[in-house]
């Protein structure tokens, strides 16, 4: 048997041939060119080979299965034909597996993402391993694009047009539990009989599954037009189709053809090469390396911190304690009483029970997180959070007392999100060990984590802070302790402009429209609501120290009513006891195109953008986009402000 | 004791507070209280809790999915896959039993660091199916057919559906066919001990509590919380209103129209858990441990079960005297409170000329003065989760000593089924172990 780079085939006893991935120089297997080409000659090997009676592909990596395709190689295709062209050969290598006499099986642990995932479908069966790392899923929308090796076709066939269409669209992934009941595998095991489990399906003989009744139906073309229409209708609701076109291209691709069509994988490769040509897949797919670079920025530090202690249980504190405590940490929790703990305990409750539904798990995560009345957590934690109320004095005192008594190398960092490092650490003994720490809210949602450095912070707490935030599965983006920092500094003045634009009678549907069109998650307006005017307004008067930033009116008046938002039932907007927002009677509607508001407001933001390099708050573009992506939600489908602003 | 063994030392311990029932399973079981005293003691420590040599607990009634509780509690607190754990029973002295046990292995110099105490949620404690349902329903699902199911069915009979309670069979004796309370009577009719003074008794005990309670003696507890935000700071079964007047109206409950054991002079049905730290000389010269007190002795005896609550008599007087010492050698004694009436029958029996002669006395034991006795309050007032009171009682006792600078001092509990069992410790607090 020949030698390959990335594959390695071993025979059992029992002639079944197990193919192990195993790609070359790299700790997860993703598939590029070479390991399809390699993949190919193996599949023509096993199909000439008549002693074979069973194949079972699996991963030779400590973790996952298959990540998916090597995305770095998204923008080395020429242009768009070449890309369907590269993509057909992929469909006919895995339609090899699917082509093969002898049953075929993936045995999954771990994930099975995308190109992954395509491989796994077009295997006869799919065993999957039932731990919580276990995630399967066709993820391609959230690079712009749809799966291009035969998913969109063998998937809907697999398990009914409708679970595949969610999976597809929605981009989400599967447990094993969840595959399993939906059919996408065939059997969930532990990991004692994943072995066993793959050698018996490897040895079944009998015939694939038929075709469902439901899929005949939707063979027709008239029903399938009718079904279409309702699924972009879905789709609309969460994305438009000029921001992100790949969705509704699955769905137009599958109106037209069905999932019976012989040109059904010609078509899936011709458009999905198309998309690889947008400007949405091209910003996807650099959000996507931004995000790698933050998470890389930890890779050189060996900090392994174990105990995390966190002071204030406040919404922030804690929020960021249960996150701690989720992420596998054990935790202690300080605030004056108990009383003042106890509620983050439930919520705290709430979140594990959401992420990890095993109630033996929820309890370890509850064991964890250890109420700290006393403080005790201060003298054993590695990590040591401060997130008070944002009061100088009262910070220096803790951060005095906290120097003395915490172990000499725990890190010692704040939340605050206002007070200048350099005015905190001046009462300390070694103001090096002092950085920030700067989540957002609500914790569990918001990916990005700033890493504040003061004029003297040390580097080694710094990137210790930073290898912290990855340990809690948090994009870290170092920033220097001015004003804000980053994210706020760039997001107040757009909020403050906006709320002027309300001073002006400019409606706050249409201005909340415009920024939704143009693809922010959320319009500035009911983000001021959201965050609560309150809290916009002590922000805004802490920047207005530094930075000529006038506060509107508007914005005075309802703090000074207390309507502080969607948390009081009323803000600029007004919402039900559910919290829903209550739609505005109508006013005089807005006439000119929204894109002029937009473009003021963006112009706002970019301006604002522009300062924070030229003040060096973040040491690169690259660094002020993602923060913006991952701390916003910034339009991603746009490459980040920066990007935005070059490609304009 | 003859043979030199090695001393025994109590560094600390913390408790929960007793939670009172209140007619539905409380928020906390078994092992989440013992986890959340467990986790708030071993916090003021710097060791790991990987450093322990044994976790050992008491408890009667741990839930179905608690079997084992004691290591299903070391596991949670983090000590780790190698730490061995066990779970000890004695009935109501379930606590007492695991420092008992827990200290033997330290004398013999088995182990030198050992996490031991007792933890109990009454409140969970389950209704069972009754026999007859139990074999109806063991009939149903060998029924093959249709017909023999509906046979079955037929069969059935509403009386199969009244569960047992375990609560109440647990604290009943099944040799001598007495609830617990019912023994409290023998010893309140053997010592001639009426309505009234167990009343009066019952209501120092809340004042006891209280006031300690005020004055900030119950440094033991730490707060636990639940998961929908509900916490707890303090034992909650202390009545600030209760007299003589109120205990006087409610009506006795174990001997129904003629007894004089209500539950207002019994001890209530409480959750909550007790974990002290115990460790050898070698241990606190190790992770340089603070002592709280030395565990000198601890003797258990067994006596008629009809009169269980006169247990601490025959645990204390051997105790005390194979330690060569006698009543003026204790500076304060804590008597679990099970009931008023047993408890003053116990004073009442230290006393008694007769009875201390069975014990192989020749004068009375002596009298056990009022203020040196629960100086602090007891189970009436504050509850007897049965397997962690025998732990709390020693643990509190040690407080006492520091706070008081006394010297010696016995924590001894009546048992369920005959026994006592008696605790003596002395205050090292002030000083490096000796």
């Amino acid at each position: 048997m020949k030698h390959y780079h990335h594959w390695r085939l071993e025979n059992a006893p029992d002639a079944i041939a197990w193919l192990y991935f195993d790609k070359e120089h790299a700790t997860v297997n993703t598939m590029d060119a070479e390991v399809m080409e390699e993949l190919s000659l193996i599949l023509d090997f096993v199909a000439t080979h008549p002693d074979y009676k069973g194949l079972v592909i699996a991963s030779a990596k400590k973790q996952g299965f298959i990540a998916g395709a090597d995305i770095a190689q998204f923008d080395q295709f020429e242009d768009a034909t070449e890309a369907a062209r590269l993509l057909r050969q992929g469909q006919q290598i895995f339609q090899k597996i699917e082509n093969l006499k002898i049953p075929t099986v993936a045995m999954i642990k771990g994930f099975c993402l995308g190109g992954g995932l395509e491989l796994a479908l077009s295997c006869r069966y799919r065993v999957a391993e039932e731990g919580i790392k276990t995630r399967l899923g066709l993820p391609e929308v959230k690079l712009g694009i749809h799966p291009g090796w035969g998913g969109t076709v063998r998937l809907p066939r697999l398990i009914g047009l409708f679970p595949a269409m969610n999976l597809m669209l929605g981009g989400h992934l599967l447990s094993a539990k969840a595959a399993l009941k939906c059919g996408l595998v065939d059997a969930v095991v532990p990991e004692r009989h994943l072995v066993g489990a793959a050698t018996y399906y490897a040895s079944q003989t009998a015939a694939p599954r038929p075709f469902s009744k439901i899929n005949q139906l939707l063979n027709i073309s008239k029903v399938r037009s009718v079904v279409a229409s309702g699924l972009r209708k879905k789709v609309r609701a969460k994305a438009s189709p000029q921001h992100y076109p790949a969705p509704f291209q699955l769905i137009d691709n599958w109106e037209e053809l069905g999932l019976m069509d012989p040109t059904c994988f010609q078509q899936e490769a011709e458009t999905c090469g198309k998309l690889f040509f947008t400007d949405a897949s091209r910003n996807l797919v650099r959000a996507f390396f931004l995000q790698e670079r933050l998470k890389g920025l930890a890779k050189q530090s060996t900090f392994s911190p174990e105990h995390i202690h966190v002071i204030g249980a406040g919404t922030m504190g804690g929020d960021i304690a249960a996150w701690c405590a989720l992420s596998g940490m054990r935790v202690t929790l300080q605030d004056r009483e108990a009383k003042f703990i106890a509620p983050a305990i439930a919520r705290a409750f709430t979140l594990f029970k959401e992420k990890l539904k095993e109630p033996h798990l929820i309890q370890k995560a509850m064991d964890r997180l250890m109420p700290d009345p006393e403080g005790l957590g201060v003298s054993k934690a590695d990590v040591i959070i401060e997130a008070i109320f944002e009061n100088l004095d009262a910070k220096q005192a803790l951060f005095k007392s906290l120097e003395q008594h915490a172990k000499p190398n725990a890190i010692l960092a704040t939340n605050t999100s206002s007070i200048p490092l350099d005015e905190i650490n001046t009462v300390m003994e070694s103001p090096q060990r002092l950085v920030g720490i700067h989540f957002f809210n609500p914790v569990a949602k918001m990916l990005l984590i700033e890493i504040v450095e003061g004029e003297r912070t040390a580097g080694t707490v710094t990137d210790k802070a930073i290898a912290f935030a990855r340990k809690i599965d948090k994009l870290p983006l170092p920033v220097k302790s001015s004003p804000g920092f980053l994210v706020n500094r760039i997001l107040m003045p757009y909020l403050l402009e906006s709320v002027a634009m309300l001073d002006e009678g400019i409606p706050a549907e249409a201005i909340d429209k415009a920024m939704t069109d143009f693809g922010m998650p959320m319009g500035p307006i009911t983000l001021a609501d959201v965050v609560g005017l309150d809290i916009c307004l002590s922000v805004a008067e802490h920047l207005g120290k530094y930075f000529d930033a006038p506060i509107p009116d508007q914005l005075l008046r309802l703090v000074g009513e207390k309507k502080l938002g969607k948390k009081t039932g009323e803000g600029f907007y007004r919402y039900s006891k559910s919290g829903a927002q209550i739609k505005p009677k109508q006013s005089a509607p807005f006439q000119k195109p929204l894109s002029t508001l937009s473009d003021r407001l963006v112009a706002r933001l970019l301006e604002e953008s522009e300062k924070c390099l030229a003040e060096g708050v973040v040491t690169d573009t690259d660094l002020l986009d993602a923060g913006m992506i991952f701390g916003t939600g910034f339009a991603p489908f746009r490459g980040g402000p920066m990007h935005y602003l070059k490609s304009k | 004791m003859t043979t030199p063994h090695r001393a025994v030392y109590i560094v600390d311990g913390a408790r929960t507070p007793f939670l009172k029932m209140r007619g539905q399973p409380g928020a906390l079981s078994a092992s989440d209280l013992a986890v959340q005293a467990g986790r708030a003691l071993l916090a003021r420590f710097s060791f790991p809790p990987s450093a322990l040599d044994e976790v050992i607990l008491g408890c009667m009634i741990p839930s179905a999915d608690e079997a084992n509780i004691a290591r299903v509690v070391a596991l949670r607190l983090g000590c780790g896959k190698t730490v061995p754990a066990w779970t000890v029973q004695r009935n109501c002295a379930s606590g007492m039993q695991a420092i008992d046990s827990a200290a033997r292995n330290i004398m013999l110099g088995k182990s030198d660091l050992v996490l031991a105490g007792g933890t109990e949620a009454m409140s969970r404690a389950p209704l069972l199916w009754n026999a007859s349902m139990v074999s109806w329903l063991a009939g149903l699902s060998a029924s093959k057919t249709v017909f023999q199911k509906l046979k079955k069915i037929a069969q059935f009979r509403p009386s199969y559906l009244s569960p047992v309670a375990a609560l109440l069979r647990g604290l009943t004796d099944p040799v001598v066919n007495l609830s617990m309370g019912q023994t409290a009577e023998n010893v309140a009719h053997r010592f001639h001990i009426n309505r009234t003074q167990m009343d009066e008794y019952a209501v120092l005990s809340h004042q006891r509590v209280m006031q300690a309670a005020e004055k900030k003696y119950f440094s033991e507890i730490v707060p636990v919380f639940d998961n929908k935000g509900n916490y707890f700071t303090a034992d909650d079964g202390v009545r600030p209103d209760s007299s003589v007047e109120k205990l006087a109206t409610l009506k006795p409950f174990f001997d129904k129209k003629w007894g004089n054991v209500t539950p207002g002079n019994s001890s209530q049905i409480t959750d909550g858990a007790a974990i002290l730290l115990l460790a050898s000389s070698d241990a606190v010269e190790e992770y340089r441990l603070p002592v709280l007190a030395k565990i000198t002795d601890i003797h258990w005896a067994g006596l008629n079960p009809a009169e269980m609550g006169l247990g601490p008599v025959h645990a204390t007087v051997p105790l005390l005297k194979k330690n060569g010492l006698d009543r003026h050698d204790i500076d304060y004694w804590e008597i679990n409170e099970a009931f008023a009436a047993q408890v003053l029958g116990c004073v009442a029996a230290f006393e008694d000329s007769p009875y201390c002669h069975e014990l192989g006395l020749a004068a009375p034991f002596g009298k056990i003065d009022l203020e040196r006795l629960n100086v602090d309050g007891g189970a009436i007032a504050m509850g007897h989760p049965v397997g962690a009171s025998g732990a709390r009682i020693i643990l509190h006792l040690a407080h006492v000593l520091k706070r008081e600078h006394g010297k010696r001092g016995v924590a001894t509990i009546c048992i369920g089924g005959g026994q006592g069992g008696s605790a003596l410790i002395e205050n090292v607090s002030g000083g490096a172990a000796s």
